[in-house]
C-alpha cells in the first residue's frame, strides 16, 4: 500500500502537468471571451472536486455516528479541509474570472453562491473540531456534518430560485459547451481529483500519526510508576 | 442450608479514561458488594471524580468494561442510580419542592408526597418556600442528597457531599446514608473528609494516580506498594 | 399522556416559571429588541417606497441578532449547577428535553419579534401589500428554523470554548438557505407577489432539520 503513494504521486504529476498544457494551450480560445476563460478549467473541477470531497464527509461521519470508527473521523477531518482548500479556489478564481469580463468582482450566480455557502458551512465545522475538546470532537463534528450535508440542497434550491428571480451573470457552463472543452474539462477534473486524494491520503496518515502519538503519551503515563511527572 | 454469596452490584475490568494525553484512570479492576458502603479516597488528580462519573454514565470509558447491576449498558438501569455532586445540580430559583418536584416527573413519579418524603428523611421542611439558591450550602447539599434519593435507587453515587457543609448537616447527610445502607442501597462515597465517615462507611478504596491502591475496613491508608507495573 | 410529551410539557413549564421568575435576563432581553430597531431605523432610513423592498431583510436580520442573544441563554441555568448532569442520569429521554427548550425558545423569541415589528411598521411607515396572515405564517415558519437549530448548536457550544461565538458561528451558515427564504418571502408577500415557492421551502426545511435534530441530540447531549 505505501509504495502505491509514489506510483500514484508521479501519475498525478504527470497528469496535473497534461491538464495544465490542455487548459492553457490545448483547449480552443473562447470566442467571447478570449483566453480569460480558460480559468474556467479551474474554477469548474475545483468546485466539482470540493462537492464530492464533502460528499466523503458525509459518508464518514454517517459511519462514524452508527460505528464510532476513528478512522471514519479521521476521514471525515480530511475530507473536510481539502474540501475547503478547494472551495478556497472556486471563490479566488471567480472574481479573477469574474473582473476581467464583467468589470465586477463577484457575481451571485449559482456555482460562485452555493460554493461560499458550502465554504461556510466546512469552515464552521472545522472551528468546531477546533474548539471542542478531543474526547467530544468526533461525534459534535459528524453530528455538524450531517446537518452541513443535509442543508445543500436547500442551498442549491433556494439560490436556483433567487436567480431565476433576480438574473446574474453566468460563469460558463450556461448552455451547451464544445466538446473539446468538455474534454479538457474533464481531464482537469480527473488530475485534481487524484491530486486531492493524494493530499487526503497524506493528511489522513498525518492525523494517524498524531493521534498514535498522543496515544503513547497517555499509555506512558498509563504505565508510570507513582510520582513521575506525567 | 446452602448461603448464595452476596452479589456483585457493580464490576469494573480495566478501565481506562484518557482525557487527550492525560489518563485519568490506568486501568481500575475491582468488584463491589450490594448493601455496602464504600467511601472512595485519594488525593487531587487520582480519578476519584473520573470513577465515578463513569459509574453514573456521564463519561465513556476509553476501554474497559463496567457492570452495573448486572447489565453493561447505562440505558438499562439508569432509574436505579441516583447521583450527587458538589454542585447542586439543582435550579436556584425554585425552592425545594419545586425543583424535586420537577425533578421526580423525570422519573416518572407524580406523587408530591414521594418529594415531601424525601426532603423530610434529609432533615429539611418540604414547606420551606425559600428558592434553593438562597439556602446554606449544608441545606443546598442535603436538598442535592434529597434529589438524588427521589427514584428509591439501588445504586447511589456522591461526590464531595460534604465538602463546605457545616458539621451538624453532614453529620446528619451520613447517618441518613447509614440508614439507606442498611435498607439496602449500594453507596459510593467520593470525599476527602474520610473522618467522618468512620464507623459508617463499609470500607474505604483507596485510590492513586488512576488506580485502587488498597481496600481497607479501617481508616488506616495501606501500606504504599513499591512501583509495579500492571 | 405518554411519558415523553409529559416531560416535554413539564420541563416546559419549568423554563416558563424560570423565566417569568428571573425577569432580570428578559426585560434585557426586550430592551435589546427595542435598541436593534432603533439602530437599524438610524442606519437604513429609506423612503416608505423604498421601504418595503428592504424591510424583508431588515426585520429579518434584526430578529435574528435578538433571536441569537436569546439562544446563547437557553441552556445557562441547566449550565449553573450542572443541572444537565442530573437530566443525563434520569431516564428521561433526551428529545423531551431538546423539544422543550426549542418551544420555549419559540415562544420568547416570538414575543421579541412581537415587540420589534410594530416599531418597524411606524418607523418605516411599512404598509402590506399582500395579506397579511401570510406574513404570520411565514414568521412563524422562520422563527422555528432559526431556534430548532438555534438551541441544537447552542446544546453543541456547551461543550466549547468560546461558547458564546460558537453559536452564532454554527448557526448562520447552515440557517442560510432558510433565512433567504424568509427574507424573499417577506418581501414578495409586502409588495404582493407570490412567496409560494419560499413557504414550501421553509416548511420543508423546518420538516427536515427539526427531524434530524431531535434524531441527533442525544448523541450531542452525551458526547463527552
Amino acid at each position: 500500500m505505501k509504495r502505491l503513494f509514489p506510483i500514484l504521486g508521479v501519475v498525478t504529476a504527470a497528469l496535473l502537468v497534461y491538464a495544465l498544457y490542455m487548459a492553457l494551450i490545448g483547449a480552443p480560445t473562447e470566442q467571447t471571451m478570449g483566453n480569460v476563460q480558460r480559468i474556467f478549467y479551474y474554477h469548474v473541477p475545483s468546485a466539482w472536486t470540493a462537492f464530492v470531497l464533502f460528499f466523503v464527509n458525509f459518508g464518514a461521519s454517517l459511519v462514524y455516528l452508527v460505528k464510532r470508527k476513528a478512522a471514519a473521523d479521521m476521514v471525515a477531518l480530511v475530507s473536510a479541509e481539502v474540501g475547503v482548500v478547494f472551495c478556497t479556489v472556486v471563490l479566488v478564481t471567480g472574481p479573477i474570472w469574474a473582473r476581467p469580463v464583467w468589470g465586477i468582482w463577484w457575481t451571485w450566480d449559482m456555482r460562485l453562491t452555493s460554493t461560499l455557502v458550502l465554504w461556510l458551512i466546512y469552515v464552521s465545522y472545522l472551528f468546531l473540531r477546533r474548539f471542542s475538546s478531543s474526547g467530544e470532537t468526533p461525534t459534535l463534528a459528524a453530528a455538524l456534518a450531517v446537518l452541513g450535508a443535509l442543508c445543500v440542497p436547500f442551498v442549491y434550491f433556494s439560490i436556483w430560485f433567487f436567480r431565476t428571480q433576480h438574473p446574474q451573470p453566468v460563469m460558463g457552463g450556461g448552455g451547451s459547451i464544445d466538446p473539446r472543452m468538455l474534454h479538457v474539462l474533464l481531464i482537469n477534473w480527473l488530475a485534481f481529483s487524484c491530486f486531492a486524494f493524494l493530499v487526503c491520503w497524506s493528511r489522513y496518515r498525518l492525523e494517524k500519526l498524531q493521534r498514535e502519538v498522543d496515544q503513547a503519551h497517555a499509555l506512558e503515563s498509563l504505565m508510570a510508576p507513582r510520582g513521575s511527572v506525567r | 442450608m446452602i448461603e448464595t454469596p452476596p452479589a456483585h452490584v457493580v464490576t469494573v475490568t480495566n478501565l481506562i479514561k484518557q482525557f487527550g494525553r492525560f489518563a485519568a484512570l490506568r486501568g481500575v479492576s475491582a468488584e463491589f458488594l450490594g448493601g455496602k458502603l464504600y467511601a472512595i479516597l485519594g488525593d487531587n488528580g487520582a480519578g476519584k471524580t473520573t470513577l465515578l462519573r463513569t459509574l453514573a454514565g456521564l463519561n465513556r470509558p476509553s476501554s474497559g468494561r463496567i457492570s452495573i447491576l448486572g447489565s453493561g449498558k447505562f440505558h438499562d438501569i439508569c432509574g436505579q442510580v441516583g447521583y450527587m455532586a458538589h454542585p447542586s445540580l439543582l435550579y436556584d430559583e425554585m425552592s425545594g419542592m419545586e425543583n424535586l418536584g420537577y425533578f421526580a416527573r423525570l422519573f416518572g413519579i407524580t406523587s408530591d408526597a414521594r418529594c415531601a418524603e424525601v426532603i423530610r428523611a434529609v432533615g429539611l421542611d418540604p414547606e420551606l418556600a425559600r428558592p434553593v439558591g438562597q439556602y446554606s450550602q449544608g441545606m443546598r447539599q442535603r436538598m442535592s442528597l434529597a434529589r438524588a434519593l427521589l427514584n428509591d435507587p439501588k445504586i447511589l453515587l456522591l461526590d464531595e457531599p460534604f465538602s463546605n457543609v457545616d458539621l451538624n448537616s453532614a453529620g446528619e447527610m451520613v447517618r441518613l446514608l447509614a440508614r439507606e445502607r442498611d435498607a439496602g442501597k449500594t453507596i459510593f462515597l467520593v470525599t476527602h473528609q474520610a473522618s467522618l465517615l468512620e464507623g459508617a462507611a463499609d470500607e474505604f478504596v483507596w485510590m492513586e494516580f488512576g488506580r485502587i491502591i488498597g481496600r481497607t475496613r479501617e481508616l488506616k491508608r495501606p501500606a504504599i506498594a513499591e512501583e509495579s507495573a500492571t | 399522556m405518554s411519558a415523553p410529551a409529559g416531560i416535554t410539557r413539564v420541563t416546559l413549564l419549568k423554563d416558563l416559571r424560570l423565566e417569568w421568575r428571573s425577569k432580570d435576563a428578559s426585560n434585557s432581553m426586550l430592551f435589546f429588541s427595542l435598541l436593534v430597531v432603533v439602530v437599524f431605523s438610524f442606519s437604513f432610513d429609506p423612503s416608505a417606497e423604498e421601504s418595503r423592498q428592504i424591510a424583508g431583510g431588515l426585520i429579518w436580520v434584526a430578529f435574528l441578532f435578538a433571536a441569537v442573544v436569546a439562544l446563547n441563554q437557553t441552556w445557562a441555568r441547566e449550565i449553573r449547577n450542572q443541572v444537565l448532569d442530573a437530566y443525563r442520569v434520569s431516564p428521561a429521554p433526551a428529545n423531551s428535553l431538546f423539544l422543550a427548550k426549542v418551544v420555549g425558545n419559540f415562544i420568547f423569541v416570538s414575543v421579541l419579534e412581537a415587540l420589534m415589528t410594530p416599531l418597524f411598521i411606524a418607523f418605516y411607515r411599512l404598509r402590506s401589500i399582500g395579506p397579511a396572515w401570510q406574513l404570520l405564517v411565514v414568521a412563524v415558519l422562520g422563527t422555528w428554523a432559526l431556534v430548532v437549530n438555534g438551541t441544537f448548536f447552542a446544546a453543541m457550544s456547551l461543550r466549547t470554548r468560546s461558547r458564546e461565538i460558537m453559536l452564532p458561528l454554527l448557526l448562520f451558515p447552515i440557517s442560510l438557505p432558510a433565512i433567504l427564504a424568509m427574507v424573499q418571502a417577506t418581501t414578495a408577500i409586502l409588495n404582493g407577489e407570490g412567496a409560494r415557492f419560499w413557504m414550501t421551502l421553509l416548511v420543508t426545511y423546518d420538516l427536515v432539520f427539526t427531524t434530524v435534530c431531535l434524531l441527533l441530540f442525544e448523541t450531542v447531549l452525551h458526547a463527552e
